[in-house]
């Protein structure tokens, strides 16, 4: 069970957590709790949250984390959960100089948490949240039976990542009485108001009073269709239109709520991970650090930002990039000057000693997420001294390998890889597809086709939710195609897009 | 400790065993799954255990990665996609399987339940009883040499300061006599079981490398759950063509010889094996043998079966043949044996046509819980 801290993690969380405040962090109330291996594993296992609903996929999860633990493969040091107060989980084995290493590290998550945009909308009382769920999840169990209810959550998790990112910071859908005045308004059918009769024709000219008519015609019949526009939060439009019963959108919308509340954690990733190394990393070597505990620090420290040439480690690339900004915001080397001096000498010289490094990254954290951070402050330079490349699988060799290290494709790549959270965007298009109320779906191909067979399988449990036939209209190999599954036979149809 | 999570992955392993249920045709069926066998336990590939997403194809995608390298170099071998997470890609449909560990036992489980397998019957089973030493026990007697050191400390120190003759500033403890503490065994009755399965395989010109295989995966599953029908399992391996010989595993599964067939001579070494070492009185004995039905003479062909009747049958709990259709056998064997032995109890006969057949003959041999 979880202990609290031993008196001397006490104190050193006192230690850590002063640093932190001195140097600006600004966290909720932190708690640490004390796990041993197998415990830790479960909380990793059950996503962070203890109170999980029961599900076989923590098991799969809880399986894998103790093998490759059992095997030396890997170890979680360390769990962080967005909420107020912060929870963060502590290794029981774990050496006194990881514990510190650790608490410094889940300050800078915690901070980042509490300050950074993507995060204001979810639920700091997730821990209670989740606990919530699992209650409604067992009640369900209880009424209507385990087989029945797991695979539907089986279901709902097949479709999880069809949510729309940045939905919690826009309106997609106007109100409908503000629309309702807003096209009155426009409604210009009749032509603009006119003062004096004989000029009329010219205000008003017949050519314009056509396309305006037009228009609101245009509008009028987009209106029958349904969904009006395209709509991305695919669970959304399931729990407003599809025949479920009771239960059936109560396990949906909490496999929604919960997928919401993850995906800022998947939106920040590299920003995340890299703001909180940053903050172990200067904590450690500016202030905690004993002498004698150097050479452990170093090895742990070096063993988190290992890389390994077929996979980009977020806590590396993120520490680097802080450290790279703070050293041009401390050099000055922004701006246009900057920009247009070509002089290598004088680059490489470059140093206006401004100093602002650190307020800048502190701006950073709190108004950016991976994708514009990557796209504003990934520059050539940096990507030469990391050496970083893209790749891919060569069919020729069999066998994946390094493609360019152009900046421009590296950066393409990495920001493609980044965009949805590397998922593909899929919409709803149509729900009434043919006039028959089949669904209809579509992928916004950029270049990568779907995984033909998950593709299929992930189809045939929407079907089982829309309970009418369904379709989805992506690219393969360069031609459209129209996937469709109808409950019990699966076809493919060759589309124009 | 019972962990919440426990819950989960029971019901997790749940999952994969129904899964493997479901499959174990297909598994039975399946050559290369046997090469991955470890000691105690096999990786088995399970379809569709993984919740299916839309997600992207992964040999497409591609991606960024950092280190040394320049254009055109391969990345390290066997570097994975990264988020493709668990799974290697493998052939064909193979390729979102999730590789599983399963132990043999458990696999042996599976298997008899899914083809209704009897357990066996044993024999000699309460004949045998191995004792077995574990050094478990504290006694207060004992040789010195068994003495335990840090019990006889305690139980000193506990002594002295209850007696209030230990002085923390001079901290000596003298055990006396009362005090020593010695290690001490217990014995354990362990019943045994003993079986052998003795396999012989014709290695004649008319065996090919498919019907090996076919031999290789059926003797696996019958290794497999003999082992878990009995403790101690011991094999042994006959070859023939004309002549027999003994052999090692390895050997066994990939020796190709030319020449005629004696099936005789097979037997006749089987039978020698069984009388020097195993006494049919405390063994359980299961002779194997895979042929593609081709002997040599109705004679020698008369031969076998006199001996089968007169000194092995006798003697095992169960005489198995199977004969894997090829090209070039006749096939014969299997109707001689069936028309002079095939009333017999103790005898199992099957002929495997092709790795299909492998799920049913399985069945034949194992089917009556000898």
């Amino acid at each position: 069970m979880p202990k609290g801290l031993t008196p001397r993690l006490a104190d050193l969380k006192q230690e850590i957590e002063g640093y932190a405040r001195d140097f600006g962090l600004d966290c909720f109330e932190t708690v640490f709790e004390i796990l041993s291996y197998e415990e830790l594993n479960m909380v990793a296992s059950y996503g962070g949250f203890p109170t999980r609903y029961p599900h076989w996929r923590w098991g799969m999860e809880y399986e894998q984390l103790s093998k490759s633990y059992e095997y030396g493969l890997s170890k979680i040091y360390e769990l962080v959960i967005n909420n107020d107060p912060c929870y963060a989980y502590l290794l029981e084995a774990n050496a006194e100089i990881d514990q510190k290493l650790v608490m410094a590290h889940v300050y800078g998550h915690c901070d980042f948490f509490k300050n950074n945009f993507s995060f204001t909308h979810t639920n700091r009382r997730m821990i209670d949240e989740m606990a919530n769920h699992a209650t409604r999840v067992r009640r369900s169990i209880d009424k209507i039976g385990i087989e029945k209810v797991e695979d539907f959550i089986d279901r709902c998790l097949s479709l999880e990542n069809l949510i729309d990112q940045h939905a919690p910071h826009i309106k997609r859908n106007p109100d409908p009485k503000l629309a309702e005045e807003q096209s009155k308004a426009n409604d210009r059918v009749g032509g603009f108001k006119v003062d004096r009769e004989y000029m009329r024709g010219y205000v008003n000219p017949q050519a314009f009073l056509d396309s305006q008519r037009k228009k609101v015609e245009d509008e009028k019949a987009k209106a029958k269709k349904f969904p009006e526009r395209p709509q991305r939060d695919v669970l959304l439009f399931l729990l407003d239109h599809a025949p479920l019963e009771e239960w059936e959108f109560d396990i949906l919308s909490i496999v929604r709520e919960e997928a919401y509340y993850f995906a800022p954690q998947g939106q920040t990733k590299i920003m995340n991970e890299g703001w909180a190394s940053y903050w172990h990393s200067t904590i450690m070597t500016t202030k905690a650090l004993r002498d004698s505990e150097i050479i452990d620090y170093a090895d742990h420290h070096s063993g988190v930002m290992g890389t390994a040439p077929g996979r980009l480690n977020p806590y590396k690339i993120g520490i680097e990039l802080y450290r790279d900004i703070e050293e041009r915001w401390n050099k000055g080397r922004y701006g246009k000057d900057w920009d247009e001096c070509d002089d290598l000498r004088a680059r490489r010289n470059w140093d206006k000693k401004l100093g602002n490094g650190r307020q800048k990254i502190f701006e950073v954290r709190k108004h950016y997420n991976d994708i514009t951070f990557i796209d504003e402050f990934l520059t050539p330079e940096f990507a030469i001294e990391q050496k970083m490349f893209t790749y891919g699988f060569n069919e020729k060799h069999n066998a994946w390998e390094i493609m360019d290290k152009e900046f421009r494709k590296v950066k393409a790549k990495l920001l493609q890889s980044l965009t949805n959270f590397g998922q593909p965007v899929i919409e709803v298009v149509d729900a009434n597809d043919d006039n028959k109320g089949e669904l209809r779906l579509a992928h916004k191909h950029e270049g990568t086709d779907l995984k033909a067979d998950y593709a299929r399988e992930t189809l045939r449990n929407l079907q089982s939710l829309w309970r009418r036939p369904v379709t989805l209209v992506t690219k393969s190999e360069n031609k459209g195609i129209a996937l469709r599954y109808d409950g019990t036979t699966h076809s493919e149809k060759k589309v124009e897009l | 400790m019972a962990l919440r999570i426990d819950q989960d992955h029971s019901r997790f392993k749940q999952i994969v065993r129904g899964k493997i249920k479901a499959n174990l045709r297909k598994y039975v069926q399946q050559g290369e799954m046997i090469g991955k066998k470890g000691k105690e336990t096999i990786s088995i590939p399970v379809p569709f255990i993984d919740i299916p997403h839309f997600k992207y194809g992964s040999k497409e995608q591609g991606g960024v990665g950092q280190g040394k390298g320049e254009v055109g170099d391969q990345l390290a071998p066997g570097e994975e996609q990264p988020g493709d997470g668990q799974g290697k890609a493998g052939e064909g449909e193979g390729e979102h399987a999730l590789e599983v560990d399963i132990s043999l036992d458990e696999l042996a489980q599976i298997l008899g339940e899914e083809l209704q397998l009897p357990n066996i019957q044993h024999k000699g089973t309460e004949k045998i009883v191995t004792t077995k030493i574990k050094y478990t026990g504290i006694h207060t007697i004992g040789p010195e040499s068994l003495r335990h050191f840090r019990r006889t400390y305690k139980q000193a120190m506990k002594r002295q300061i209850s007696m209030g003759t230990y002085d923390p500033n001079n901290p000596v403890i003298i055990p006396v006599r009362e005090d020593k503490r010695y290690r001490t065994y217990k014995l354990e009755n362990l019943p045994e079981t003993n079986a052998v399965i003795i396999y012989m395989m014709d290695v004649s010109g008319s065996m090919g490398d498919e019907q090996k295989e076919i031999v290789r995966i059926e003797s696996f599953w019958l290794d497999t759950w003999l082992r878990h029908q009995y403790k101690g399992l011991e094999s042994r391996y006959i070859i023939h063509d004309a002549v027999a010989r003994e052999v090692d595993r390895d050997t066994f599964f990939h020796t190709r010889e030319s020449g005629g067939t004696m099936i005789s001579s097979a037997y006749k070494l089987c039978r020698d094996i069984i009388k020097a070492d195993y006494p049919a009185s405390s063994w359980n004995i299961y002779p194997i043998h895979f042929s593609d039905g081709d002997n040599w003479s109705a004679d020698d062909t008369r031969l076998c079966v006199e001996m089968l009747k007169s000194d092995i049958l006798p003697t095992v709990n169960q005489f198995a043949y199977g004969q894997v259709e090829s090209p070039y056998g006749s096939g014969q064997f299997i109707k001689d044996l069936r028309e002079h032995v095939g009333d017999q109890a103790n005898v199992a006969l099957s002929e495997i046509a092709d790795k299909d057949a492998i799920y049913g003959s399985i069945k034949d041999f194992l089917g009556k819980g000898r």
